[in-house]
């Protein structure tokens, strides 16, 4: 499940990007800059074919009650994701860093 | 494999109308992403003459139907494919795709051309599966679907330009409105005449693995063919500032919830009603006009009484796919399912879930059906299963028939809320029990979630259209009809018969002495346990068929021994069933899969008797476990 999945991979999250802001604490209408998505290869290939891709631009709409699921804007079209997916989609920082873009 | 359309001269020597099955048919594929009209532009195409079944061995949807080229005077066979977003075999929807266009699944013929069916209004992320398909090298027509939606909102695209950069013919169409729909058929008959080259995008292909190059290379592909996206949804946006506000949001969502339940389980009704009085003047009628032989006994008794007994269902299930329909097509249905979302978490679901368990209240044919809008295969398969322990409106008779037999109507709270209310209540809240704690179990060990994350496209708001609406329900309501009309029948000819053999002197039998008696008299030991003796024995084999067809075999047992109205039947019981026995009765009812149209739908939307296999013994076996439980708990004596 979910839960396990992010459990174990809490830790390299943590080493590897310890400033590291994730698209769940992103405020609603807030755009963000997605860097990398923290998740197993096909979850991150699934996600990226609906437009999380690393160098897109995704903004926090509505949401359910309570938050969580939220409607994330992006590449054109509307998705909604848990926020524990959400919590593995990093962005990067929000001022210019000297990180080169992927795309 | 070889395409035999490769030569102009195919088409001449096609045989003459009137003899399609004696040539391989041109079979022409849809695909398309998610949401991008594939299943409109499929209705647009074929009308009526389409069918749904399963693709062999898969739970995912297989539709095929026939599109009629005018000028040709002949039919094309279409290929609606499941939607997805890449080729790349991760799900099942994806594997059925590749198959299906490799020409490798059993009984649907290699395609001989594709429709590639987008959103225009999100065309640089739709253009991604362009990719992928042109490299299969088949004649290829690129539908621009949404057409109105990308010229109101401000969006334009270069058809011309666009079909030049891919090599394939480029048509922009509105699939609901139906604009453009003859480029298409245009396509097809070019196609069908073999006239249709294949030629080399211009723009190179990309590396299929690498997605961050594919959706480079689609957003090249559309600027170089002057692509400008259309401006965002403004009447979603506003909409769904009221339907997913964080108070009128979830109030709209249980006023529609609220509605939907009460028109499918008492709007319904008088619907119900009508049919069934038309089929028991039917039946009067038919007693009328046939002599009086075993044959009549057997069409007015037998076939009509228990296929009307589930042909009264129709109404509920229009209603139902009506509200489904609605909800799906104009794009609240996602909305719901994103408030209902945590809920369902909760029990391991997800919010897709919730619509079709709530009509399961009403009746778990449909809210089966209904879980087709759930495209993950382990959610849905996990609410097929646990579907039918939600109370359905034909558990109603039996537990009303013997809640006032065997409850006394003491007011439990207040003058308001009495003691065969609340038992009536009871019942329900230990269905959706049951529910919860198998959907818990399911998702804990075999259907573990994939590790696939819940994910939610929100489509526009639109309005649906009365054409695709009318479709559903006709091509529901077939379904349904069918079933009614074989598995039913034929299960309710071979209950008339064991009922009605041996034969005595011409005679049928009394019901103690008939195939039904015997077969009640030997499950006897196995169901005394529960409290119960040979005659519901007989009530629960009966029951198979349907759950209140119990209330009409015990009818027919006890009328022989000089019972006749309903009452009768209540004092008849109270004087052969225990107490003990009589609330294991219930139980069992509550949790047994009683149902032979469930059944048939499971193994139809499951795709094969795996699964309906293991839910009826599960069922079985719970519901035999809580009456014998049940039985032994009353019978101690703990509450009197």
């Amino acid at each position: 499940m979910m839960l396990q999945m992010s459990v174990n991979n809490g830790h390299l999250a943590a080493l590897n990007a310890p400033s590291g802001r994730t698209l769940a604490q992103l405020p609603e209408g807030e755009p963000g800059v997605l860097d990398r998505l923290d998740l197993p290869d096909d979850i991150a290939r699934r996600l990226m074919e609906l437009g999380f891709l690393p160098g897109h631009t995704i903004v926090p709409a509505r949401s359910a009650p309570g938050g969580n699921p939220r409607v994330y804007r992006v590449d054109g079209s509307e998705v909604a994701l848990r926020r524990e997916t959400a919590s593995r989609l990093i962005l990067r920082p929000s001022k210019p860093s000297a990180k080169a873009p992927i795309v | 494999m070889s395409d035999c359309h490769d030569c102009a001269g195919c088409a001449v020597a096609e045989p003459p109308p009137g003899l399609p099955n004696s040539a391989r048919p041109h079979v022409v594929a849809i695909i398309g992403p998610p949401n991008s009209g594939k299943s409109t532009l499929f209705n647009r195409l074929t009308g009526l003459r389409q069918k749904v079944a399963n693709f062999p061995g898969v739970t995912v949807e297989q539709r095929v139907g026939k599109a009629r080229m005018q000028r040709q005077d002949r039919d094309v066979m279409l290929v609606d494919l499941p939607g997805v977003y890449s080729l790349n075999p991760r799900s099942e929807d994806e594997q059925v795709t590749r198959d299906v266009l490799a020409g490798t699944m059993p009984g649907i013929p290699k395609p001989d051309a594709l429709l590639l069916i987008l959103d225009c209004t999100n065309l640089g992320r739709h253009l991604v599966l362009a990719a992928p398909i042109l490299s299969l090298k088949l004649p290829t027509l690129i539908i621009l679907n949404m057409a109105d939606d990308l010229k109101s909102r401000g969006g334009e695209v270069n058809t011309a330009e666009l079909a030049s950069e891919l090599g394939a013919p480029v048509a922009l169409i509105s699939a609901s409105k139906g604009d453009g729909v003859d480029k298409v058929f245009q396509f097809m008959e070019g196609t069908a005449a073999g006239s249709t080259a294949v030629t080399a995008p211009r723009i190179e292909l990309p590396v299929l693995q690498d997605i961050p190059r594919c959706r480079k290379w689609a957003h090249d592909v559309g600027t170089g063919a002057g692509y400008h996206a259309p401006a965002p949804p403004l009447w979603t946006r506003r909409l769904d500032a009221i339907f997913l506000h964080p108070i009128a949001g979830p109030l709209i969502f249980l006023i529609v919830v609220a509605g939907v339940f009460q028109t499918i389980f008492s709007g319904a009704r008088p619907l119900m009603d009508g049919l069934q009085a038309l089929i028991v003047q039917f039946g009067h009628g038919l007693e009328h006009i046939l002599p009086p032989s075993i044959f009549r006994s057997l069409l007015v008794n037998g076939i009509l009484s228990g296929v009307g007994a589930v042909i009264v269902f129709l109404p509920q299930i229009l209603l139902l796919f009506l509200f489904i329909g609605i909800l799906e097509d104009s794009g609240y249905l996602a909305r719901a399912a994103l408030i209902a979302d945590r809920t369902m978490a909760k029990f391991g679901l997800q919010g897709k879930s919730f619509i079709p368990l709530i009509s399961a209240y009403a009746c778990a044919v449909p809210a089966i059906m209904a879980t087709r809008t759930i495209e993950n295969k382990r959610d849905r398969l996990a609410t097929i299963l646990i579907a039918p322990f939600m109370t359905c409106s034909a558990r109603l008779p039996v537990y009303t028939l013997i809640i006032a037999a065997f409850i006394a109507d003491r007011p439990l709270l207040g003058h308001f809320f009495g003691m065969q209310a609340g038992a009536l209540l009871g019942l329900y809240v230990l269905g959706f029990a049951a529910a919860i704690m198998t959907a818990r179990l399911l998702k804990s060990s075999i259907l573990k979630s994939e590790r696939v994350p819940f994910v939610l496209e929100m489509p526009p708001y639109r309005w649906p259209t009365l054409r695709s609406l009318g479709l559903r329900l006709i091509d529901r309501s077939k379904v349904f009809l069918r079933r009614a009309g074989t598995v039913i029948l034929l299960v309710i000819i071979v209950l008339w018969v064991l009922e009605n053999l041996p034969m005595k002197n011409g005679q049928p039998p009394e019901i103690a002495d008939s195939f039904a008696g015997m077969i009640g008299h030997a499950v006897e030991p196995a169901i005394a346990p529960l409290g119960f003796n040979w005659k519901i024995g007989i009530g629960l084999v009966s029951s198979i068929a349907a759950r209140e067809v119990i209330v009409g075999t015990l009818g027919t047992i006890y009328h022989s021994e000089g019972t006749e109205d309903s009452i009768g039947l209540r004092k008849a019981l109270q004087s052969d069933l225990t107490p003990g026995g009589a609330v294991a009765l219930l139980v069992f009812f509550a949790f047994a899969m009683q149902c032979m149209s469930t059944i048939a739908v499971v193994r139809r939307e499951t795709g094969g008797w795996k699964w309906p296999a293991v839910q009826f013994t599960y069922m079985t076996f719970l519901a035999y476990l809580c009456a014998l439980i049940t039985n032994e708990v009353v019978r101690s004596g703990i509450f009197t």
